[in-house]
């Protein structure tokens, strides 16, 4: 071994990361968007659960015990309805993870030991949300009034909705199939583009009639197909081997994941576009990768981020699709129900397309 | 309107006629202040070194760059502003093989024909013919990216003819190509030229350059010469004198760095040496050198050729002439 000669291979190797701008950036960019992510954004510990109350009782202790459990924040109460099908609905819907149910004999039920005064409806496909609802069960309820009866029963009963065994594979594997695709269809298509322009093919067809429009659909159109066979594979190997139920309609489930699909490749074009080498190409696709595997509620409820992050993430598909295959998969909703995330998707799905049409120009400079 | 595909050329029917292109990349400009005018019916060559603005004179000519001054008309059509209708109306070879390496010979006719429209009918037709006379019927189902480089070029010749473009862009064709195969290749070229295609081909290479009809040099993007092979040996502004001595490089070092020489090539045992053509009896002169430097050679006058020609036009921008006096 020649120093002399190791000498040379590092310096060289220094010389040209530091040229290769993308890369130098990654050196810095990932550790600091991990740690942010991680630190800020992550969060296990939930708090300010979103939550809706049915309060039919209607008393002095009913509102006392809201704003209790305001103050324990745990549960952020968004919404007030008056029956319990309505809380099922919001459930239903994704737009509270938490109802508080409190009956008509609510002061009653406090003094018999036979029955939980309160129901707590749990959206409990996300363990990580059961478990924080689960600390309100040490609560008592501060009695400041004249009553003077201290509770004897039980305040809280839990009533476990979606995933009522618990078993983590059934949340965890419809959020999976975005997770996937993502990782997949991104850098697929961002590939595909960069491919020929580095082999030196896409000199010769941008000098043929053929128009931006049809090169992009035409690159697009099979990774489709590929998507949709993917989320198959997915879907059985989770029913096969998990368990995982199916409690909405097969037929909406592909139309998510075909609306995710055209989402992410929408952006593999548009990434295609911006960069020049497919080492570029892959980066690029693992930089939208990450923040999308952290904050779109795939790993971490939704609700224990700070805001800054719970805004990014809108901006992330992953996060409207995870939304929308847990309602089809898990709560059973159907597609229109969840129209602001179908809405979000397709609105990605032109803007990516349309940008990266426009930005692809057949020319070489 | 220009012309019609595959008519014979009218007198002074233009293919291509830049005025002004120039193109700058940063600081660097590329192609400055081109001029050219490019008849019908003919192989028309670029003569220059590596970087002299070839592969973006061609690039400038069917709108994949935009020009930074001037402007081009190919084929009556402005260019870049309607360089999307002239795509069905010209071939483009790049100088690096651009077809997919990972399909077959056949597989990659057929995308082509395909991407430009041809019918069935059409497509089958012109593959088969294609495949004949390209000599690439056995290779027909090998992949691309095993072929050598002649059936490469044939290969790319074949699919960029598919659509009987009437102007044919080739850029450094045959960089990559064994002698043998590049006579092929030009063979190759007249026919299609007998056919009514132009041709504006790229190259360094000298036996080329003299196969063109018409040949344009170009130096650091300047158009230094243009006109017939011949014509630019005829008005070369140079003497050529064949020196002939035992000791080439003490030739070399007696003659380099007078004002009477402009360039001394060593040929084996042999020197190619020029002289202003003001310069009278030049190898009396010459000879009068070397002696004056005891150096014992045969120097005698000789025909210019092309080479001499691109010597003596690439350094007179270089060095003590003024340039482009060449120029007819």
């Amino acid at each position: 071994m020649a120093l002399q000669r190791l000498w040379a291979i590092l310096a060289k190797e220094i010389r040209q990361l530091r040229r290769d701008r993308l890369t130098f950036g990654m050196i810095f960019g990932i550790p600091m968007l991990q740690i942010i992510m991680f630190g800020y954004a992550i969060n296990t510990d939930v708090r300010q659960l979103s939550a809706a109350v049915a309060d039919q009782a209607g008393s002095a202790l009913s509102v006392q015990l809201q704003s209790q459990l305001e103050a324990s924040q745990v549960l952020h109460i968004v919404a007030r309805v008056d029956s319990a099908a309505s809380l099922q609905q919001l459930l239903d819907r994704g737009q509270v993870h938490v109802g508080v149910l409190i009956p008509p004999d609510f002061e009653r039920r406090l003094q018999q030991s036979a029955r939980p005064a309160v129901q707590l409806l749990v959206d409990g496909s996300d363990p990580i949300i059961l478990a924080s609802v689960q600390r309100l069960l040490n609560m008592r309820l501060g009695m400041d009034t004249a009553a003077q009866l201290e509770p004897v029963g039980q305040l809280f009963e839990v009533r476990n909705f979606y995933n009522p065994e618990r078993r983590s594979a059934v949340f965890v594997v419809p959020g999976l199939i975005g997770v996937i695709l993502t990782m997949t269809m991104v850098m697929f298509t961002a590939v595909a583009i960069v491919r020929e322009r580095e082999r030196g093919n896409l000199e010769l067809l941008i000098n043929t009639p053929v128009s931006s429009l049809e090169l992009m659909l035409g690159k697009v159109l099979p990774y489709i197909l590929i998507g949709l066979v993917q989320v198959t594979v997915i879907l059985l190997l989770g029913a096969q081997l998990f368990d995982v139920p199916l409690n909405g309609s097969l037929l909406e489930v592909y139309v998510a994941a075909l609306l995710f699909i055209a989402a992410n490749l929408g952006l593999g074009l548009l990434i295609s576009t911006l960069v020049g080498t497919q080492f570029q190409a892959i980066q690029m696709a693992f930089f939208f990768f990450l923040p999308s595997i952290l904050l779109s509620g795939f790993m971490f409820p939704f609700d224990g981020m700070p805001r800054a992050a719970r805004l990014i993430a809108e901006l992330l598909p992953l996060t409207h699709f995870i939304r929308l295959i847990r309602g089809l998969m898990l709560r059973g909703v159907e597609l229109v129900q969840l129209w602001p995330d179908v809405l979000a998707l397709l609105g990605f799905f032109l803007l990516s397309m349309t940008l990266a049409v426009l930005r692809f120009r057949k020319r070489l400079d | 309107m220009i012309g019609v595909a595959n008519e014979a050329a009218e007198v002074g029917d233009l293919a291509i006629e830049a005025r002004g292109l120039s193109r700058r990349f940063g600081d660097l400009v590329a192609v400055s202040g081109l001029d050219l005018q490019v008849p019908r019916g003919m192989v028309y060559g670029f003569l220059g070194p590596n970087g002299s603005g070839k592969s973006t004179t061609i690039r400038l000519l069917c709108g994949l760059l935009l020009p930074s001054a001037g402007s081009a008309r190919v084929l009556g059509h402005e260019v870049p502003g309607d360089a999307e209708r002239l795509r069905h109306k010209i071939g483009y070879m790049t100088q690096r093989f651009s077809l997919y390496e990972d399909m077959t010979v056949l597989e990659n006719l057929d995308f082509i024909a395909r991407i430009y429209g041809l019918s069935r009918m059409l497509r089958q037709q012109r593959i088969q013919e294609a495949l004949q006379q390209y000599q690439l019927g056995e290779l027909a189902r090998q992949f691309a990216g095993r072929l050598s480089g002649g059936q490469r070029q044939r290969l790319s010749l074949a699919a960029a003819t598919l659509h009987r473009p009437q102007l044919l862009l080739l850029d450094e064709p045959t960089s990559a190509v064994d002698p043998q195969s590049r006579r092929d290749f030009w063979e190759a070229l007249f026919a299609l030229v007998e056919q009514g295609t132009t041709i504006l081909v790229s190259t360094h290479y000298m036996d080329e350059a003299e196969r063109c009809h018409r040949l344009a040099i170009l130096d650091r993007g300047v158009l230094v010469a243009d006109g017939a092979p011949l014509q630019l040996m005829a008005d070369i502004d140079c003497a050529v004198v064949l020196v002939e001595s035992a000791v080439p490089r003490a030739v070399q070092r007696a003659l380099s760095g007078l004002d009477s020489v402009r360039s001394i090539t060593q040929l084996g045992m042999r020197q190619r040496v020029l002289l202003p053509r003001s310069v009278e009896q030049p190898a009396e002169q010459v000879r009068r050198l070397l002696h004056a430097a005891s150096i014992k050679a045969l120097c005698h006058d000789t025909t210019p050729s092309l080479e001499d020609v691109f010597v003596a036009v690439t350094q007179s921008g270089r060095g003590k002439a003024s340039g482009s006096e060449l120029r007819p």
